[in-house]
């Protein structure tokens, strides 16, 4: 019977492959614990993909290098398994189910952006697998009740309300007129909502308050505006492409604000590609080389950029920072879980209160790092035109004095 | 809603020089758009992606030490032949098919253009510094970036040497009599193929142009090019196909009407207001014709 052997050979074969799929991937093999991660390897988070994935390697490296996890009296290393989700959101959920349903994995790194985060999140919860993300910022991760969702980082409303501090601080405590420009999406809308919780906060006035569209190239309708008003701060925030604009027009059009703070200004290259047109801009970042963390594995952020530096040939982004904390995160929760439970694992997650070389880590209800303040820096120029970052604020890490109020174009 | 403009007078003079300026530069990319579309009834969807080519090749000059501004002169000569490569390659197996195939071809274009110069150049937001200062009327009160004034001015003067070539040359004929009737063309010993491809390599040179001029003037990114074809698309439906100073009248009223837009009712609705005029546009234009078909009747 012909069509009896097909359906036999059918079964079988489906059995095998069942069968070698099951037994070749799962969370733990032998001595290693397999994460599962998305990462935008092509596509429009490209760039920082690559740190991230950067980021990661460096990080599983050195934890196995120095005895790996132990868990149960046993010794395991970290092994990662990369999909690229071409900085698509479907395609990252897609990933997400495979890395779970066919691969097995048990534990997750997050992917490169809040919008591929958001939707990796959904999956994440839905079969109860802990993830530990680097790179989704957005307060909306962070209000939908997702136990299984922790981030290294600071949520993207605190970003820029040091700023409003910093400028009602060297106004002598009074309060200030600040004028915001912000791209329509959902990382600089949050941004925009943390700056107007500190403008009510510290009774402050927004005199010019603009959404940018996404296609928008052009911001000179915004800063004539900020000329007409006079403003005490300038903020904005539209990722690389706004703070590249930003600067340009800015001094194209010689506008002259005593403070301008942005997001984005080290993924957008600002210093280099600028030159000294963006000296004295405010930069918010996650993360500096010279903050004075430390922690057992890359001792210091000075290490960490000399380290990371002679590995990939260029000085380590913020986004790879935050990338080789998560790592750190995910060894200390499954040493305290003593177990590959992830329900055990999500506890001891939560439970986390720790310093790593990136900075403190401890997790709030929604998931969110509450232990980590952003940091600002100034773009500063000496007379030959080299461009360095320097952190001025909050004042416990700073290395330099805020030079405020930026002078004018006409002496510059 | 903001009165800003009505307050401050000289915030007018600002919109409408902006709005020219940046008029002038859209023009000049729809005008290329209109070419090819009235020559070889292709709306072509990759027209912002060459843009954003002729753009990096300024760039990549500006990166070896070059002034970016010659990038006005190299990258449309690369252009240009990149324009003939992509007409050899696909565009001549579509050109004589309906407009949806010719639509679905460039849109494909489109995609793996984003996706190589995504590759090649990775997904950085770049741009060329010219270093042009800043020209300051009206006591300061009005600012223009000279660069921008730089750009429209390129851009008029490619505009008028290709009005004059179209006039003037035997293949600026052949262009338009192809354009007219391509098979009376052919009958009449124009070799259409070449026209066809002479037409696609004149539109990726003139992209080549403004994107050099982009470069300098804004920001370039492999996926900015959408935003580019879209402006022209509108810009060539505005002025009406074959009607070369409609196009240059129509990317400045639109670069005009848009900066007013942003600053009466707000920034947000800035991209907005636009479409909305382009929809009352076509919906008057065809209320017109119904009109005069009623009368024809």
């Amino acid at each position: 019977m012909k069509i009896n052997k097909i359906i036999v050979s059918f079964i079988s074969a489906a059995v095998i492959l069942l069968s070698t799929s099951v037994v070749s991937f799962a969370k733990v093999v032998g001595d290693k614990i397999v994460l599962g991660a998305a990462i935008s390897l092509t596509g429009k988070y490209s760039s920082n993909g690559v740190h991230t994935q950067n980021g990661y390697n460096m990080a599983v490296d050195r934890i196995n290098s120095m005895g790996g996890v132990k868990v149960g009296g046993k010794t395991y290393k970290f092994d990662i398994i990369y999909y690229d989700d071409e900085s698509n959101p479907k395609r990252a959920a897609q990933l997400a189910e495979r890395l779970i349903s066919q691969d097995g994995v048990e534990f997750m790194l997050g992917p490169y952006s809040s919008g591929l985060t958001k939707a990796i999140a959904p999956v994440t919860e839905k079969y109860g697998v802990p993830m530990v993300e680097a790179n989704g910022a957005s307060r909306s991760l962070f209000t939908k009740g997702y136990k299984y969702l922790f981030a290294v980082l600071a949520p993207a409303n605190l970003y820029l309300d040091v700023a409003i501090d910093l400028a009602v601080e060297k106004n002598n405590g009074k309060p200030v007129t600040v004028a915001m420009a912000f791209e329509q999406d959902a990382f600089s809308q949050d941004v925009r909502l943390g700056v107007l919780e500190a403008i009510e906060r510290t009774g402050s006035k927004k005199v010019i308050d603009d959404k940018l569209p996404k296609e928008l190239n052009d911001m000179a309708a915004t800063l004539v505006k900020v000329k007409q008003m006079k403003p005490d701060v300038l903020v904005v925030s539209g990722h690389t492409k706004g703070a590249l604009t930003a600067v340009r027009q800015i001094s194209e059009m010689k506008v002259d604000v005593p403070m301008l703070a942005m997001t984005h200004c080290d993924a957008a290259k600002l210093s280099k590609q600028h030159g000294k047109n963006s000296q004295y801009a405010l930069c918010a970042s996650q993360w500096h080389k010279t903050l004075t963390y430390k922690d057992n594995f890359f001792k210091d952020g000075m290490t960490y950029d000399a380290d990371f530096t002679k590995e990939f040939g260029y000085a380590p982004p913020y986004q790879a920072a935050e990338s080789s904390a998560a790592l750190l995160v995910f060894k200390d929760a499954f040493e305290r879980a003593n177990s590959f439970d992830q329900k055990k694992v999500r506890d001891a997650l939560a439970a986390t209160n720790m310093q790593t070389f990136y900075g403190n880590i401890k997790f709030a209800e929604g998931g969110q790092n509450v232990d980590k303040p952003m940091v600002l820096f100034q773009v500063m120029c000496d007379d030959g035109g080299k461009c360095e970052n320097k952190v001025v604020a909050p004042t416990k890490w700073a290395s330099a004095k805020l030079i405020h109020p930026i002078p004018s174009w006409s002496q510059r | 809603m903001d009165f800003l403009v009505f307050q401050y007078p000289m915030i007018s003079v600002q919109a409408c020089l902006d709005g020219i300026l940046l008029g002038i530069l859209f023009a000049l990319i729809a005008y290329g758009m209109a070419l090819q579309w009235g020559v070889m009834n292709i709306i072509n969807i990759a027209q912002g992606d060459l843009v954003i080519l002729g753009g990096y090749i300024a760039y990549f000059m500006y990166l070896y030490g070059i002034h970016p501004a010659w990038g006005v002169i190299v990258s449309p000569i690369i252009m240009f032949f990149v324009g003939i490569a992509i007409y050899k390659l696909v565009i001549n197996k579509v050109v004589d098919r309906d407009l949806f195939i010719s639509i679905l071809a460039t849109f494909g274009i489109s995609i793996l253009f984003m996706q190589l110069m995504n590759f090649a150049f990775g997904a950085d937001v770049v741009l060329a510094n010219s270093d042009y200062g800043t020209t300051m009327l009206f006591n300061n009160n009005v600012v223009l970036p000279n660069s921008k004034i730089f750009s429209a001015f390129i851009s008029i003067l490619f505009a008028i040497c290709l009005v004059i070539y179209m006039k003037k040359s035997k293949l600026g004929r052949a262009i338009r009599a192809t354009a007219q009737n391509a098979r009376a063309a052919k009958i009449l010993g124009v070799d259409t193929e070449k026209v066809y491809a002479a037409t696609f390599g004149i539109n990726a040179a003139l992209c080549g142009v403004a994107g050099a001029l982009i470069s300098i003037t804004f920001t370039i990114h492999p996926y900015m090019g959408l935003p580019y074809t879209i402006r022209s698309f509108m810009i060539v439906i505005i002025a009406g196909l074959g009607n070369l100073p409609g196009v240059a009248m129509s990317g400045m009223g639109l670069g005009v009407f848009e900066e007013f837009a942003d600053y009466i009712l707000g920034t947000e609705f800035r991209i907005g207001s636009v479409f909305l005029l382009l929809v009352l546009i076509l919906v008057y234009r065809r209320f017109k014709l119904s009109r005069k078909r009623e009368y024809l009747k």
